[in-house]
């Protein structure tokens, strides 16, 4: 699957979409297809804060569990309520209708110290 | 005698096939400095000899004639059909189903088993099963821990004087507090645990109370159901399994999480084990539970098929960050309890419960008359009852030496008890057998 | 939708009723789908009107604590139950019915004359609580079968309380700590080492006594790395827990530097003892040095798994642990130990010989499960161990490793093999060149295994294997069943190379085919719902987990 030019990528796998001062999260489809069919994801409260690198929530396979690392740090938002009933979503669409969480910012200049698709291509080789 | 099939020609083959002289090079990984030196173990025996060694052995206990003793376990009727279905070797003799397609039998039997359970706790959710009610019960606490992120379970001192002992074993692990509740045992007193006393013990994960109670007493559970939720703790209900065909059942009485030991339900007494811890819980809290689940699905061709399910909660997965460590459990003995289930049905558990509940009513009405006994407690009891008897301890074994175990001494674990014998009736307690306890009571005055 | 029933009486009959395309089709119904109102099985006596009269003058429960709704257990007759269970039978692939060479498990015949001795009416009815002069029997048994497991495993103390392995690694844990905290250092010990190709449980214990795993990698001969052990202990570190033999089969051939080590740096050493079953009468751990391990009964001693439990997990201390066991210990209190020992080998009770149970035991952690234990496991095993005696037990060792060897040896140009070493009581190969060359995994691999009546190897453990078949064979399988194993395992590595198609069908014969376990976790379905919809209606979806199966 050809990578989303205009996301930052990190080496845990996750993605990030900024649009102003807010941003998408997400995972990457090579860690959906790592982690086979996902069955569950826990995800953050409205509300709380996430900081860059620190884990957010956790998403289960039928063969393996793996924790969600924030790619940025701020204040959770919104959280995609479809991937309770639909986890699937996160095999089916990793970078569209399988978003995890979008956030408010609280410091844009954090998303440099991501790699962009190119360098994501060549870290996941 | 040994189970080997292998005769001199076959392991000599084997032997070629591998390139070795002897079996003896085939352990010369073991370095020479850690090989085992000799020991004591007798030679075989063949089946003959073997059979009047454990002979032996069976015949150096004693049966009691007449027994009233329960206190957590309970001598109740094992229909033959369900010695018969534990029995059948593709159940006893498989392991835990990993292959679902090989195992549909196993899983299909859990499925029922939690389908079961969860009819009889009305509850959501039930496990495979865990080793034994204490255990389960311990594991439910720690499960109420992550639920409410708290450190602190309470505990009434109605439970099980046992439980209350593997609980705080359990808890001594991740560091977690124990406060036990007491419960009013004063002669005359209620026996029972105080909801109002729930609030004064502050922040706590959870208040385990048990339904009836070791003392047999029936517990306002529904208001300590209450007063647990007030104070935002779960309430773990340890429950009799064959009580609930009469009683309230913990989901109903508001139970978080449930617990309960299913030996009553077809298993022998057996010395203690092999038992079957049962455990139920609200869907809400499904990830947090301990322990196997079983869970429908269908095959690649649409048939209906069971497999292990939500496995990600286990320590073959996630090891350290597992919600238990349980791994083998009880599946068996959860068989013996769906086959019990089945084969006594609504109307026989309920005649259960009745003829145990009448035999205990009888027993204890029966001492009372002849002023052998009070009752030690006011409100209600279940099938088992806490009685006021001069000189307990002695003539429990003056009793024990005619062939009649009247019952359980609570002063083994708590002092303040001391003249009282806990008496338990089941539909196995005969009118003889009570009178037989009579007149061993009038005897030993 | 229209529901198939299978009219079946047996495995093929329930699979051949059972073929539907387009129609869901069931293979056996739940016992709630046979229930008929007012149809009875056992029934009971009723009260006598002396009872009746009687406990009229006793309180009565009010109704504020009665059940206020119906159970709803299912109503069948007798008849109707027992074909019901016997029909579930029939799906399941068992011991007593073909190979089980499940690696780790140790899946080998259970002798019946052990389920005989278990029903024994004097064993069986025993109470747990009954007076200590009642149950000498069954005293003496445990502690009979305590004074065997100290021989065989080399330790001075024994409790047999815990329920299953993985409760006896718990139990052992927990007297770790106790112990550190004895000696001051309960705060400062707080680290448990354990090796990547640990089972899974080693970790998970470690958290419920609130400890950190650290993991140590395993070197390229598949023991562990000494030099990465020796770098992580120090005196954070409170045990290392490891398994010998190892889960790759291998026995740790330096395991007497392990120990040393371990002990130096004044930690705990721990040994699983899953694997025991290996090394009968060859390594004693106690003896070697390990202050604590647990048995499986269920493996080593062959009480049956039952589908996944009972189990027993019995554990052996050194004598610096002792004081920390699960209280109560069955102990001969009058007697001389010897002598009573003696006169059970030779089938005699000692006169004037007694037994109680020790729970005066002030430094105990507790008890870990209520009563004594898994009685029942108890005398399963004490019946195995005096069958097979002395030159028994060596036996079954010698000719589990002499079996897995020859496995080792049949099978490892077909597969590969990452440590061709020595193989204790099992060998663990690698599916990785079908993969790579077919495209074919080893959950295909294992499925295909299913089409020729024998159960698979456990499959993707240990971790450290990449696409790992664990195979263990055990002592009790007949060289005609060890050729036909081999012969299955190149078959359908050959199939796997002319058409991997037909693997990833793989199985067709059992009663169901792959089932769709992604699913099954979405939406978890997991009791029967009176009255309604029973089954979710996700659609089936190729099922790809590689599950790790210990």
């Amino acid at each position: 699957m050809a990578l989303p030019d205009d996301l930052r990528y990190s080496k845990e796998h996750e993605w990030v979409r900024v649009e102003g001062s807010r941003a998408t999260i997400g995972i990457t489809s090579f860690a959906s297809d790592e982690l086979g069919d996902i069955v569950f994801v826990e995800l953050p409260d409205v509300g709380s804060s996430l900081g860059q690198f620190a884990t957010f929530g956790v998403v289960e396979s039928v063969k393996a569990v793996s924790d969600l690392f924030s790619p940025i740090s701020g204040e959770v938002v919104e959280v995609n309520e479809a991937l309770r009933e639909s986890p699937e979503l996160l095999n089916s669409d990793p970078f569209g209708d399988g978003w995890i969480a979008k956030v408010e910012l609280a410091d844009a200049s954090e998303v440099d110290a991501l790699m962009d698709a190119d360098a994501y291509t060549v870290e996941t080789a | 005698m040994s189970y080997s099939p292998h005769t001199a020609a076959d392991r000599e083959r084997m032997l070629a096939a591998i390139g070795v002289e002897s079996v003896d090079d085939l352990f010369a990984d073991i370095p020479t400095a850690v090989r085992a030196s000799a020991w004591d173990v007798p030679p075989p025996l063949v089946e003959q000899e073997v059979r009047t060694e454990l002979a032996r052995l069976a015949g150096r206990n004693r049966i009691p004639e007449v027994s009233f003793l329960g206190a957590g376990v309970y001598r109740h009727l094992v229909p033959s059909v369900v010695g018969e279905v534990i029995g059948r070797p593709e159940f006893a003799t498989a392991y835990t189903p990993y292959q679902p397609e090989v195992s549909q039998g196993t899983l299909q039997s859990i499925y029922e088993f939690q389908s079961l359970i969860c009819e009889l706790t009305q509850m959501e959710v039930a496990t495979a099963s865990h080793y034994d009610g204490a255990t389960a019960t311990a594991e439910a606490a720690l499960m109420a821990c992550r639920l409410t992120r708290r450190t602190r379970v309470a505990v009434s001192a109605g439970v099980n004087p046992d439980y209350r002992r593997v609980l705080e074993t359990y808890c001594s692990g991740p560091g977690i507090e124990v406060v036990t509740l007491p419960i009013d045992v004063t002669d005359g007193g209620t026996g029972t645990t105080d909801p109002a006393a729930v609030e004064a013990l502050g922040e706590v994960a959870c208040l385990i109370a048990a339904q009836p109670n070791f003392y047999g007493q029936v517990e306002p559970m529904r208001d300590l159901a209450d007063a647990a939720h007030a104070g935002g703790a779960q309430l773990v209900a340890v429950v009799e399994p064959t009580s609930l065909a009469l009683l309230a059942a913990p989901g109903d009485d508001g139970a978080d999480i449930v617990t309960a030991e299913g030996q009553p339900l077809g298993i022998p007494a057996s010395f203690g084990g092999p038992y079957v811890g049962l455990m139920a819980a609200r869907m809400a809290s499904v990830r947090q539970m301990p322990g196997r689940l079983v869970g429908a699905t269908r095959d690649v061709a649409g048939r209906k098929g069971y497999v292990l399910t939500l496995q990600a909660r286990e320590q073959h997965i996630r090891r350290e960050k597992a919600a238990s460590n349980i791994c083998t459990n009880q599946a068996l003995m959860a068989l013996a309890a769906t086959a019990y289930l089945v084969a006594v049905g609504p109307a026989g558990l309920r005649e259960v419960a009745e003829l145990s509940t009448t035999q205990a009513r009888h027993a204890t009405a029966a001492l009372e008359d002849a002023g052998l006994a009070r009752r030690r407690f006011g409100g209600t009891y279940f099938a088992e009852v806490t009685l006021k008897v001069p000189d307990a301890a002695r003539r429990h074994a003056a009793l024990a030496e005619r062939g009649i175990v009247a019952g359980y001494l609570p002063e083994r674990h708590d002092p303040a008890l001391r003249d009282t014998l806990l008496l338990a009736a089941t539909e196995l307690t005969t009118d003889d057998d009570i009178a037989r306890l009579l007149d061993g009571l009038e005897a030993t005055r | 939708m229209s529901v198939a029933e299978a009219p079946s009486s047996g495995r093929g009959s329930a699979f051949a009723g059972a073929v539907g395309g387009d129609e869901l089709t069931i293979v056996e119904p739940l016992i709630f789908d046979r229930s008929r109102p007012d149809r009875r099985a056992v029934r009971f006596p009723s009260a006598s009107a002396a009872a009746l009269e009687s406990a009229a003058v006793q309180p009565e429960l009010p109704a504020s604590v009665l059940r206020s709704r119906a159970l709803r257990l299912p109503e069948v007759s007798e008849l109707d139950m027992l074909r019901h269970f016997n029909r579930l039978a029939h799906l399941n692939h068992a011991i007593d019915i073909g190979f089980y060479p499940l690696g780790s498990c140790t899946m080998k015949y259970n002798p019946k004359v052990n389920e005989w001795a278990a029903r024994l009416p004097g064993l069986a009815e025993s109470h747990p609580l009954d007076p200590e002069d009642l149950s000498q029997g069954s005293l003496e048994l445990m502690w009979l079968l305590a004074e065997l497991l100290k021989e065989i495993s080399g330790f001075p103390a024994i409790s047999l309380q815990p329920a299953a392995g993985a409760h006896g690694e718990l139990t052992g844990m927990l007297m770790t700590r106790a112990y550190h905290r004895a000696n001051g250092e309960g705060e400062q010990r707080i680290k448990v080492l354990v090796p990547d190709s640990a089972h899974g449980t080693n970790p998970a214990t470690a958290t419920m006594v609130g400890y950190q795993t650290v993991t140590i990698p395993s070197n390229e001969r598949g023991g562990i790395d000494l030099h990465a052990l020796r770098a992580a202990l120090g005196p954070d570190v409170a045990a290392l827990m490891i398994t010998n033999p190892s889960t790759l089969g291998i026995f740790e051939d330096q395991i007497g530097q392990v120990i040393a080590a371990v002990k130096d740096a004044g930690a705990i050493a721990y040994m699983d003892g899953a694997n025991l079953n290996a090394i009968l009468g060859r390594f004693r751990p106690g003896e070697a040095g390990f202050d604590i391990m647990h048995f499986n009964l269920h493996k080593t001693f062959s009480t049956p798994h039952g589908g996944g439990g009972p189990g027993a997990g019995p554990i052996g201390v050194s004598k610096r642990l002792e004081p920390f066991l699960p209280a109560p210990i069955p102990t001969l209190v009058t007697g001389d130990a010897t002598e009573v020992r003696a006169n059970a080998w030779a089938g005699r009770s000692t006169d004037g010989a007694r037994f109680a149970l020790d729970d005066d035991r002030p430094q105990s952690i507790g008890k870990v499960r209520s009563c004594h234990g898994n009685f029942g496991m108890f005398v399963r095993a004490y019946t195995y161990i005096r069958s097979n005696g002395d030159a028994g037990l060596r036996t079954i060792s010698e000719d589990a490793v002499l079996a897995a060897n020859y496995l080792r040896v049949q099978l490892h140009d077909t597969y590969d093999l990452p440590y061709d070493r020595l193989s204790k009581h099992e060998v663990v190969f690698s599916g990785r060149r079908q993969k790579r060359e077919h495209g074919v995994t080893t959950l295909d691999i294992a499925k295909a295994i299913l089409d020729h009546g024998i159960h698979p190897p456990t499959i993707y453990f240990p971790l450290i294997v990449e696409e790992a078949l664990m195979v263990e064979p055990t002592e009790t399988e007949s060289l005609e069943t060890l050729d036909h194993f081999v012969g299955v395992m190149r078959a359908v590595a050959d199939l796997a190379a002319s058409d991997p198609a037909a693997l990833k069908r793989a199985p067709t014969t059992t009663p169901v085919g792959r089932l769709d376990e992604a699913a099954a976790a979405r939406r978890p379905d997991l009791r029967h719902i009176f009255g309604g919809v029973d089954a979710p209606e996700a659609p089936p979806s190729a099922p790809t987990a590689e599950v790790p199966t210990t």
